[in-house]
């Protein structure tokens, strides 16, 4: 049995403390475009204050509906990113992930790759969901190459459904079932 | 313009969030300067302390996040990342693509170094291409031509004009709502590319 | 001293709980036509259990210092059809704004509004003490605007394009009233 779940070559995943994950949002939600690949919501710049209550406010409740985890780099044990389940039924073994990885010196080097792959392993082998499902703007194409390669495959477009810099744009949804993913682990081994 | 350029970073100043630790203060002292709030609007001007602004800060993060129609955003130095002033984009009617913009640079000593208007054109920018707001009005008092000029440099017109809706130091003064609709701001950002 | 300062010719301003209001508001509410006329607010359906509960909170719970909110009776049969309230912009320039509406449709163009309206300006400038009431109105709403011409207000400007309806664009217009224009008019 594996039991290192969270634990992949570049990244592992963790849970942090409230002020650590406000420190880092408040600092990543600055950069726009940041904002813009992973969010359709509006430009709030919310306080690093407002965002620790909330992270605390989260904590409180437990959610059974949602896991969410903080990225580490192995290498310099530096916080870069999350991964998060939501809208989670747990009768029908199905579920959305986001990722975001906030530090741009990670961008398109394999670590948001990796991370994902680490979820996915959690939401299939210990919470022993079917399917994950995500949605990712048409604009952002590292991303959908990053999650093509994880194995996501296409499933449909909600067109126009984002209006920015005066243009619509498509939310692409990709979905992967646990026996694709699990194929895919035995041919990389 | 594209998604990756920058909505908050601009040349001088970048837009930024409220920081609840360091900003009370500064804010106060600004309010001591009573021809400042004056500027800002109708409100009888009155001075507010550290714990005051504090307190203020916190309600307006709590009228954002409950509202869903108010932006607020701290003015900050690009480089040390000293807070200059505020803006804040309210009464957001959705349906109707309208909006309210207030702004002000708060120490006397920081007006006229261009930041009002580096800030003006990022917020005109997240207003319209963000926000995809129809037109954004502001409203002022006649008392304040310096605002009134800089307004008008970015293409905003003169709309209503509520007689004497300003009385102070003894006298009345008109009170202006001044708009720019997006397609006029596109057109100007279009005239913009061709002339550089 | 006018001893009845909320009485007019046609109607009289009242203060109503929340509980009397509720059904004849959420009924109006559910009058698009009205609802267009009277707020620039997307149109919505509000049950009377919902009209009651928001009513209860803008009059009795949590009242506002700087608003004035007078429901309208007719003197004729003490019918209640609609609403007139005062908004203080800010006390030291002395400005309002008003609104008023009729939602019962059997008493649109007779009159009543412009009595209430008149009563609720001379409460602005005799009670409150004011300077100036402003309005704000709909191109789309010639009857209101002949009545707010006719109380004395003047046109002021037009905010272009505030409204969107069925696909069209309206402007939004303001009128203003001078303490010294209503008092030239009271005393004609």
């Amino acid at each position: 049995m594996n039991h290192e779940l969270l634990q992949g070559k570049y990244v592992r995943l963790t849970a942090e403390n409230p002020e650590v994950n406000a420190s880092a949002e408040a600092r990543w939600w600055q950069d726009s475009e940041y904002f813009r690949l992973l969010d359709s919501e509006s430009p709030h710049l919310w306080s690093e204050k407002k965002l620790k209550e909330w992270f605390e406010k989260g904590l409180e409740k437990e959610d059974p509906h949602s896991f969410g985890f903080s990225i580490r780099t192995v290498e310099g044990d530096k916080v870069i990113g999350f991964v998060a389940l939501f809208a989670l039924s747990w009768k029908d073994g199905d579920t959305l992930a986001a990722i975001a990885i906030g530090e741009r010196e990670y961008w398109g080097k394999g670590f948001g790759t990796e991370a994902m792959n680490l979820l996915l392993g959690y939401t299939f082998r210990e919470l022993n969901l079917r399917r994950v499902g995500l949605i990712v703007f048409e604009y952002n194409l590292r991303a959908i190459r990053s999650y093509e390669k994880v194995g996501f495959i296409h499933e449909g477009r909600i067109r126009g459904a984002m209006l920015r810099e005066g243009k619509r744009w498509d939310w692409l949804m990709m979905g992967l079932l646990r026996e694709e993913w699990e194929a895919r682990q035995k041919e990389v081994v | 313009m594209d998604i990756q350029t920058s909505l908050y970073e601009g040349k001088l100043i970048r837009l930024g969030p409220i920081d609840h630790e360091k900003d009370p203060e500064v804010e106060s002292r600004w309010t001591h300067n009573l021809a400042y709030l004056r500027l800002l609007g109708a409100s009888p001007a009155r001075p507010v302390s550290p714990a005051q602004m504090k307190k203020k800060y916190e309600a307006i993060e709590k009228e954002v996040e409950e509202s869903k129609n108010i932006f607020y955003f701290t003015i900050r130095c690009r480089e040390e990342g000293r807070l200059l002033g505020f803006a804040r984009i309210d009464w957001i009617e959705w349906s109707n693509g309208t909006g309210n913009l207030t702004m002000g640079v708060g120490d006397p000593q920081d007006r006229g170094k261009g930041y009002g208007s580096d800030a003006l054109s990022l917020l005109l920018r997240l207003a319209f291409a963000e926000l995809n707001l129809y037109r954004l009005s502001v409203v002022l008092g006649e008392d304040n031509p310096v605002a009134l000029q800089f307004f008008k440099r970015f293409g905003f017109m003169e709309e209503v004009r509520r007689r004497k809706a300003l009385h102070r130091d003894g006298r009345t003064w008109d009170l202006l709502h001044l708009g720019l609709l997006a397609d006029e701001w596109r057109a100007q950002i279009r005239n913009d590319g061709n002339e550089s | 001293m006018s001893e009845d300062l909320l009485r007019g010719r046609l109607v009289r301003l009242t203060a109503e709980s929340a509980k009397t209001l509720a059904e004849p508001y959420s009924r109006s509410s559910q009058d698009s036509e009205y609802w267009r006329l009277e707020t620039s607010d997307p149109a919505r359906l509000f049950s009377v259990w919902n009209t009651e509960k928001e009513l209860e909170k803008f009059l009795e719970k949590e009242p506002k210092v700087n608003e004035f909110y007078f429901s309208i009776r007719i003197l004729e049969g003490d019918v209640q059809i609609g609403d007139v309230g005062l908004g203080v912009v800010s006390w030291s320039s002395r400005d309002a704004f008003v609104g008023i509406g009729i939602g019962e449709r059997a008493f649109w163009g007779k009159g009543y509004g412009t009595d209430a309206m008149q009563v609720a300006l001379r409460y602005a400038f005799q009670e409150l003490n004011l300077r100036r009431v402003t309005l704000n109105t709909f191109a789309y709403n010639p009857r209101a605007i002949r009545s707010y011409e006719k109380a004395g207000f003047s046109h002021e400007g037009r905010v272009r394009g505030a409204l969107s309806k069925d696909g069209n664009r309206y402007d939004v217009l303001y009128m203003g009233i001078l303490r010294e224009e209503w008092a030239q008019k009271e005393e004609k």
